[in-house]
């Protein structure tokens, strides 16, 4: 399954390409070109004009001026079917696959004249076998983990024949060795004479498997330049345009060394996945006033049902689980948030946010009893617009929505931060937190990071579950580290390394006790 | 300064989206009609000319309408917490039901003020009750409400034939099965020749809707479990209980469509008394996109279609069933949503740079 064509040759070019939405000048000149056997990077903050890009490659977009070219001439995208005649694959942020579908009847929905289901079997096998996928096409999707669904995608935009591959935001849904994986995919494309397009922000995976990073700054190439020669700090100076180093330090210089009483307590609790198998077994640690407590886990090994069992909508097998000293009777939702626990969920779009809600009617979901302060028949306008936008600027550095877009038209990232707005609005006590940052830049992430701390230094205890080592090993005072539903270790921050918690994490830290 | 345009293009977009299916509705129901020997032109004409430019059958669209708007919101008030209410026609009989054992009991010499919230009540109470049990099993998550409201539509019907057939049948008429008159106690009083007070019980209960659900604290919460029950949810709101709450509400607004047809167009409570009012509502409920406000435009449009639809079995001598399949053409049109106007929509407003995160 080589492509025929030379390494080193053009095979997506852009020149001048802009979009512009009105006044705002999303893309503005923007030229790029993409060769065969090159994994090629596109950095860039929120609003820097990544995902318009890709859109416009893949012919979700048409250009207000500017052409794209495939093997040197120039293009028409008017549809993404278009742009997958020509070549052009596309693995959205948001996987567009259907989960009660097997993997083989997602890629046959995918492509046109599919054959039946023994060739696309085998077809699928093949891929995957080449490109080191392993994905079973006789699998249904919704019992597969987020890095394989990705997988999934991976080998149905191949199989329809794509020789440019563009991932927006890959590696944001993937756990550390999920995203290894994926690099290693990416190899092998280079080695085949694909040409791989992805967006990221995080500068460690840039470095780690592109061949040539374009940065983007407000709709324009900042820079466009080899991997040679870049280092973490000449990225970031591109990136924001200005000197900022120091993205760690600053975070781990303010931790302060109050701790109080315990905020949340599990003891030995064990509970059930939604089919029937232990998802936690067992599970002990306590979360402090005043402290972080980083969870490490790679995704599906059982931390997703810490929240869920805080919350009271999911209830433990085994163990008790304590708020603030008490063994809750029965809890529910409704009692445990007012009782102070905020919870940023896995998937804001899915269990955070009502798509069909405007962004002031988000902000208050949960807290809506604060507003009808009468019972329920009118709400206290405006209290609710003066909250709502006071929450909005807490959690947004710049350029926040209106409040009146409605949720569902939000970016990913936005959405993030109206959810992380509208919890620690509450002051909660306990603030459990899953994956914090993912989908934002790295202002956005900082100011969120701050933000979480701000309330941490006042008391609240935060149980902080993160792939993303870097930040754990920044923001945490101690680590929880779950493997295979299990607590496989867990110590204070500065007694351990990065090493032994990804060994533990992968269940490899077997040998150490 | 709040930017009006996107409100514009949504609404165009809208209007154009329905006009666009009734339209093809016609044209289609064209076929329908030449296949049936009639010239589609004289046939319209007359269905308008019956209606729109007829004193009476000006009148009778308001008549028909009555029931519509409450069978309608029967449907659209659990649609927007997320449930299908099929069970209209079976709420609305059992309504009537209840409000013709009351009038019943209680006998033909009651003062007009006690009958008519006597009536109200009952209706209300039968109608609730005909959904109770929809309700309590969808909170359980044990059974889906759309079959189960649906399939209760059919008991409702024989617990009606079964009173007027046996308790409740009046002995004088030996071979018409029916109550006796309620008698004057019980009698809506009209406004304007058949139209009925009920068009203002009507009016206010969609005001009433329209209030709860765009203002209060509850409506609120009914749209953020209707929009998305799993964060609805997790964010405390109690999840079966407004399901009980919004079906039994839905049933008790179907129940008062019943009582007016019963207490103020007929007098007395007979079988098949409704020319499927509930599936009708549902219907308005759906082509108004469940939006209280636009249910008293679209109740309008299909209340006429079903007035005209009686003149043209009159007097084009076509089958009462034609009308339903004009209804059923437009509602599948309006369904299929087949050139996607939500891509319409993202176009023109993309054009407009008003949407927030395009940028991104």
């Amino acid at each position: 399954m080589s492509v025929s064509a030379g390494a080193g040759q053009i095979l997506l070019e852009t020149r001048a390409l802009s979009k512009h939405f009105g006044t705002l000048k999303a893309n503005d000149g923007i030229d790029l070109a993409v060769r065969a056997g090159e994994i090629h990077a596109v950095l860039g903050e929120n609003g820097a004009g990544k995902s318009t890009l890709m859109k416009l490659l893949y012919g979700y977009y048409q250009p207000t001026s500017g052409e794209v070219l495939i093997d040197g001439r120039p293009v028409v995208l008017e549809s993404p079917r278009r742009g997958r005649a020509f070549g052009i694959g596309m693995v959205f942020q948001n996987f567009t696959l259907i989960p009660a579908f097997r993997v083989w009847e997602n890629v046959a929905l995918f492509l046109e004249g599919a054959g039946d289901k023994g060739q696309l079997v085998r077809k699928i096998t093949d891929l995957s076998r080449s490109y080191g996928l392993n994905v079973n096409p006789l699998a249904l999707v919704r019992d597969l983990p987020m890095g394989d669904r990705q997988k999934v995608e991976i080998v149905k935009i191949l199989a329809a024949g794509a020789r440019v591959l563009i991932f927006d935001e890959p590696t944001s849904v993937l756990a550390p060795h999920e995203a290894e994986n994926l690099f290693v995919v990416f190899d092998r494309l280079r080695s085949e004479g694909y040409a791989v397009l992805f967006i990221s922000h995080k500068m460690t995976e840039v470095l780690r498997c592109a061949d040539r990073v374009t940065v983007l700054r407000k709709g324009r190439v900042a820079a466009s330049l080899p991997r040679e020669g870049l280092d973490r700090h000449g990225l970031v100076n591109l990136l924001v345009g200005q000197e900022s180093e120091g993205e760690w330090e600053e975070v781990g210089a303010r931790r302060s060394s109050s701790r109080g009483t315990a905020v949340l307590e599990f003891v030995n609790v064990s509970c059930l996945t939604d089919d029937g198998r232990p998802g936690l077994e067992g599970v002990s640690f306590t979360v402090l006033n005043g402290e972080v407590l980083g969870v490490a886990a790679v995704s599906g090994n059982g931390q997703e049902f810490l929240g869920d069992l805080v919350l009271g909508l999911r209830q433990p097998t085994g163990g008790s689980v304590f708020l603030e000293g008490v063994d809750r009777d029965r809890p529910t939702p409704r009692k445990t948030l007012a009782s102070g626990v905020a919870v940023l969920p896995e998937d804001p779009l899915r269990q955070g946010t009502i798509g069909t809600f405007t962004v002031k009617e988000n902000l208050i979901l949960g807290r809506q009893n604060d507003y009808w302060t009468d019972g329920g028949w009118t709400p206290d306008r405006s209290r609710w617009a003066h909250d709502a936008q006071a929450s909005l600027m807490e959690a947004f550095v710049q350029s926040p929505p209106r409040l009146e877009a409605r949720a569902g038209d939000l970016s990913g990232g936005n959405l993030q931060r109206v959810v992380i707005a509208r919890e620690l609005r509450r002051s909660p006590r306990l603030f459990v937190s899953y994956y914090l940052t993912r989908g934002l830049d790295l202002s956005n992430a900082r100011a969120a990071r701050d933000l979480v701390l701000d309330h941490v230094d006042k008391g609240m205890g935060a149980l902080f579950v993160s792939e993303d080592l870097d930040e754990l090993f920044a923001i945490s005072d101690r680590l929880l580290v779950i493997h295979a539903g299990k607590a496989v270790g867990l110590f204070p921050t500065k007694q351990t390394t990065q090493q032994e918690v990804g060994l533990l994490m992968t269940g490899a830290g077997g040998s150490h006790d | 300064m709040t930017d009006l345009r996107p409100g514009l293009v949504r609404f165009g977009v809208r209007t154009l989206t329905l006009g666009s299916s009734i339209i093809v509705a016609l044209v289609l129901f064209s076929l329908v009609l030449a296949t049936a020997g009639k010239n589609p032109f004289d046939t319209y004409a007359s269905l308008v000319g019956s209606t729109l430019g007829n004193g009476f059958g000006f009148s009778e669209i308001f008549v028909k309408l009555i029931p519509l708007l409450f069978t309608a919101l029967a449907v659209a008030l659990p649609a927007r917490l997320g449930l299908v209410n099929v069970g209209g026609e079976g709420q609305l009989n059992v309504g009537a039901l209840g409000a013709a054992v009351a009038a019943l009991t209680l006998g033909p010499h009651v003062p007009l003020w006690v009958g008519i919230p006597v009536s109200v009540v009952f209706g209300m109470l039968g109608g609730a009750l005909w959904a109770l049990v929809p309700a309590w099993l969808r909170a359980r998550g044990w059974l889906n409400e759309t079959i189960s409201t649906l399939l209760l539509n059919y008991v409702a019907l024989r617990l009606v034939d079964f009173f007027v057939y046996g308790p409740l049948r009046d002995p004088g008429s030996a071979n018409v099965p029916q109550t006796v008159e309620f008698g004057a106690g019980w009698l809506w009083p009209g406004l304007v020749g058949r139209i009925h007070i009920g068009l203002l019980l009507g009016l206010a209960a969609l005001a009433v809707v329209a209030v709860v659900l765009n203002r209060t604290r509850w409506g609120f919460e009914i749209r953020a479990i209707g929009g998305n029950a799993l964060a609805a949810q997790r964010h405390g709101l109690p999840l079966s209980r407004y399901i009980v709450l919004v079906l039994l509400a839905g049933g008790a607004l179907a129940g008062l469509a019943g009582t007016g047809e019963i207490m103020a167009i007929q007098g007395r409570l007979r079988p098949h008394f409704s020319p499927d009012y509930g599936y009708m509502g549902f219907l308005v409920a759906w082509l108004a996109g469940h939006k209280p406000l636009r249910i008293l435009i679209l109740g309008f449009l299909v209340a006429l279609v079903a007035t005209g639809g009686d003149s043209l079995q009159l007097d084009q001598g076509l089958p009462s069933a034609t009308v339903n399949i004009f209804m059923a053409l437009i509602l599948f049109m309006v369904l299929a949503d087949t050139w996607r106007p939500d891509r319409l929509e993202e176009r023109w407003l993309a054009r407009l740079g008003a949407r927030e995160g395009g940028a991104a």
